[in-house]
């Protein structure tokens, strides 16, 4: 499949849902998953989705100072009014699948979605 | 031109924590900074409020964006640094399991001040607080 691809084909391949951000079409070429934030504000890349199970408001404000348009959270962990609120506020895309980190790690690799490092 | 931006941080508040950081994107933004810049001074700005939060009782931050630089004095009440290398190493921290459980505290945040920052001072003494001077070029 070809890359950058469209938020909607990772939703479909990751039987996710989109939560915010619908309208908004940032092209995602690489994905970074991690729970550990401190992680993502190294990355000196960009179109980088970041997949990750911590599920708060810093790790939208996070992807908000490292220009990261999307984020998948696995496993239906519970994302509240306010981090939908800060997350439209800045232009990304939100969403939730019930699949891993692991899982749909690996979906969206075998899709050709790349990695970071 | 000189634009000036005051911020009040609590300990402890993660809620706020990334407020400074956001209100000084959309002002860099506003004034055509590179969007390169941008990033890396919203994260060594991130970075300072999340260690405020994390280790002090309370802080405050001054934004000075001149032509040639911006710079962004950030001065806690907290516990301050022991060593102040050693919190420079990567993967020394001394944070709470609370913490850990926000995503931070892996000891990675001074250093990724300094990779980002043009220029980085840090003065502290212990049982008083913690001072920091990030200047950043912006040309």
């Amino acid at each position: 499949m070809k890359v950058p691809m469209h938020v909607k084909e990772i939703a479909r391949i990751t039987n996710a849902r989109i939560l915010c951000g619908e309208d908004e079409n940032p092209p995602i070429q690489r994905a970074f998953s991690s729970d550990l934030m401190s992680d993502v504000l190294t990355l000196e890349v960009d179109q980088t989705m970041l997949i990750t199970g911590l599920a708060n408001l810093q790790a939208i404000r996070t992807a908000e100072m490292s220009d990261i348009s999307c984020i998948l959270f696995a496993r239906n962990k519970r994302v509240t009014d306010e981090m939908i609120e800060v997350a439209r506020e800045n232009q990304m895309v939100l969403l939730q699948t019930s699949c891993s980190v692991f899982r749909t790690s690996g979906l969206l690799y075998e899709a050709g979605i790349k990695p970071v490092f | 031109m000189t634009m000036e931006f005051d911020y009040d941080i609590n300990g402890g508040d993660f809620s706020r924590a990334g407020f400074a950081s956001s209100h000084l994107k959309k002002i860099l933004k506003q004034v055509n900074i590179d969007p390169k810049l941008i990033k890396k001074i919203v994260i060594a700005l991130y970075e300072a409020e999340v260690n405020i939060v994390a280790h002090a009782y309370e802080g405050h931050i001054h934004v000075i964006i001149e032509p040639e630089a911006i710079r962004i004095e950030v001065k806690d009440r907290g516990p301050g640094i022991e060593d102040i290398d050693q919190a420079m190493e990567d993967g020394y921290s001394t944070a709470s399991e609370e913490v850990r459980e926000m995503g931070f505290g892996a000891g990675m945040g001074l250093s990724n001040i300094r990779n980002n920052a043009d220029d980085l001072e840090i003065n502290s003494t212990v049982n008083e607080g913690t001072e920091l001077v990030i200047v950043k070029k912006l040309h």
